[in-house]
């Protein structure tokens, strides 16, 4: 166990951050801390690093205890905030180099770190520039740089795709991913659910300081959506064909809007369901399963926690 | 947080990457805008002073046996003495080298990414405020060498071993009292989260204590010490009162110190009875030690002010949430 906590609580005067928390990550897991903002991420991740002192309850990172042994701590672990922010009168080599004499690397050594992260990074040819002028995109994969610098078996990211476009964010996300190949452990925690589901091996689900679904991707929309198939089907004419599908025998609910219809089964029907449409006498345009999105499974999970309330 | 009887100590040294810190703000300090502008300013001041000063000085070289001294204290009007431009400026450099030093990496969002690094909290701060201090001490020392060096091209004596003694003193004087600026700089710094809001709290403080303390400590004298014209000892008693309470501003304290250490003929820095001056020989210029003793309280005074002020923020610092 990488990360493990017991009963960890945080509160600021009266308002419970978070509440209670037991949280097991395990090693080489990419785990992704989700939930909207001000749901007690970043405090549960600044109580991993030792940077806020829990109000009650236990932490432990690779063993060690985050407020008495910080320093071997955070010569293992990597730590990305989620406004990263850099000396921006420096260059990218010389914010590098001040991160490589705070961890007390050998100067040889941080050179050729520094060049090896920048490298993959893709930043080796900007590392003379001052930081000022580098777009958000390019600030974040320098923090990534930053984090790998120290070899760290253990990455922690706050809200790493905050602030990026797609195409960057899902650049970035795919460095991340190259994580894991590597064995290190990764921790992240996002708000947008739908772009970091794709990486994350087990989500945790955040709500008010709680964690209140923890899992798989697929176990949890199983869990939570009743393990139904989506598929959606693009047809002209729709008439009528909403009622024949819905008598084929797998089909739980059938629902129409502008564009076509969203049948729920219980297994993957494809095949029945397009001769179905064609033996109506419909073209068929498209036909899609469709991935259970984490969005999904939070705005489902708490509408039936609201109803049952 | 539970209490666990045998909780074991914080490991590794609170000094784990102090000197990476030192070198980066000192070279930030010195390779920063604001620097230029204050050894411009520095340095023209000095220069003034010195010129003006060996104007003065030139027509009693012959009489004076403590010359290099006089250099420093000597001032023709419009143009104040070295050391009045001293006090006066090195509070502002102090107040400009530190203003920003906690709450700028708030603003640059790069606290948490410094403090995630394996380093504890007292290294960033004593990194910060030694980086501080020695910029100062830098600045302070090419000052004082060039207005020694400028002493002697204008007056052509050069000093003698126990005045060259004197100065070094007087520099550490300087020293202790830039010091003490820094400090509350840097508790500024900690306390509030704008840069601006900071720099002029810290100001607020140097105007006070440079122009409203000595009225207040006045007002505060007549009350607890009110003056009886039938009673000659309350003069005394409020002449003390009075001098008590303006001893709590830093720059009384470096007034006085550097008085008792630039010119060796002040005996005492309170008042004297003529009874206790029986006997003296006036004017006669007091040895080293004796003039050093007599400025001992003053100089540990600043030394202790600058230690407190460092401690408050150190307390502070350790207290703050890292998130903004």
């Amino acid at each position: 166990m990488v990360i493990e906590t017991q009963g960890l609580t945080k509160r600021y005067g009266k308002v419970v951050a978070v509440d209670n928390l037991e949280l097991r990550i395990e090693a080489g897991e990419v785990y992704g801390l989700l939930g909207p903002n001000g749901s007690g991420k970043t405090t549960t991740i600044l109580m991993l690093l030792g940077l806020t002192e829990p109000s009650a309850g236990n932490v432990r990172v690779l063993g060690l205890d985050p407020a008495r042994e910080p320093l071997s701590l955070k010569r293992q672990v990597g730590y990305l905030p989620d406004s990263v922010g850099f000396y921006g009168e420096m260059t990218a080599w010389e914010n590098l180099a001040y991160i490589a004499r705070l961890n007390g690397l050998p100067q040889a050594l941080a050179k050729a770190r520094i060049e090896q992260v920048l490298e993959r990074m893709g930043l080796a040819e900007v590392a003379q520039r001052p930081v000022s002028a580098f777009s958000r995109g390019m600030r974040q994969r320098l923090g990534l740089a930053e984090v790998l610098l120290k070899e760290p078996k253990v990455v922690i990211l706050d809200e790493p795709t905050l602030g990026l476009d797609p195409e960057a964010a899902q650049e970035f996300l795919q460095m991340i991913r190259g994580l894991k190949a590597e064995g290190i452990t990764v921790l992240l925690s996002s708000h947008l659910l739908h772009q970091v589901q794709a990486i994350c091996d087990r989500v945790g689900l955040f709500h008010k300081g709680k964690l209140v679904l923890e899992g798989r991707v697929e176990e949890l929309a199983q869990r939570v959506l009743g393990g139904a198939y989506r598929i959606r089907l693009e047809a002209t004419p729709l008439e009528g064909l909403a009622e024949q599908l819905q008598a084929l025998p797998e089909v739980s609910r059938v629902q129409a809007d502008a564009q076509g219809l969203r049948l729920e089964a219980r297994q993957d029907i494809r095949p029945q369901v397009a001769r179905a449409v064609l033996e109506a006498g419909a073209a068929l345009q498209s036909l899609l399963l469709e991935r259970p999105s984490l969005d999904e499974v939070y705005a489902r999970y708490f509408q039936e926690v609201r109803h049952a309330a | 947080m539970q209490p666990s009887s045998s909780r074991p100590k914080r490991e590794g040294s609170p000094w784990t990457g102090l000197w990476a810190v030192f070198f980066k703000e000192m070279a930030d300090h010195l390779s920063s805008t604001r620097m230029r502008i204050l050894e411009v300013l520095i340095l023209l001041s000095a220069v003034g002073a010195i010129y003006a000063g060996a104007q003065t000085l030139r027509q009693t070289i012959s009489e004076d046996p403590f010359l290099l001294l006089r250099v420093f204290t000597a001032a023709q009007d419009p143009l104040p003495s070295f050391v009045a431009f001293l006090s006066f400026f090195l509070p502002l450099a102090a107040i400009a080298l530190g203003f920003d030093a906690i709450n700028g990496e708030y603003s640059r969002n790069t606290l948490s990414r410094i403090l995630a690094q394996p380093i504890y909290r007292d290294a960033l701060l004593w990194g910060k405020f030694l980086a501080g201090l020695a910029t100062l001490a830098l600045i302070l020392l090419a000052l004082f060498l060039l207005v020694v060096g400028l002493g002697l091209i204008f007056l052509g004596v050069p000093p003698s071993s126990e005045e060259v003694a004197r100065a070094l003193l007087f520099l550490l004087a300087t020293l202790a009292y830039t010091g003490v600026w820094l400090g509350i700089a840097l508790v500024a710094s900690v306390l509030f989260r704008s840069a601006a809001t900071s720099a002029l709290a810290a100001i607020a403080v140097w105007l006070f204590f440079a122009l409203f303390w000595g009225i207040i400590a006045q007002l505060l004298a007549q009350a607890v010490a009110p003056f009886d014209p039938f009673d000659p000892q309350s003069e005394l008693r409020q002449t003390e009162a009075l001098l008590a309470f303006s001893r709590l501003s830093p720059n009384t304290l470096y007034a006085e110190a550097i008085q008792a250490l630039l010119n060796p003929g002040v005996r005492s820095l309170g008042p004297v009875l003529i009874s206790q001056l029986e006997g003296a020989l006036l004017g006669a210029p007091l040895p080293l030690g004796q003039s050093f003793l007599l400025a001992w309280p003053q100089l540990t005074g600043l030394i202790a002010l600058t230690l407190l002020l460092f401690a408050l923020a150190y307390v502070l610092f350790q207290r703050r949430e890292v998130r903004a």
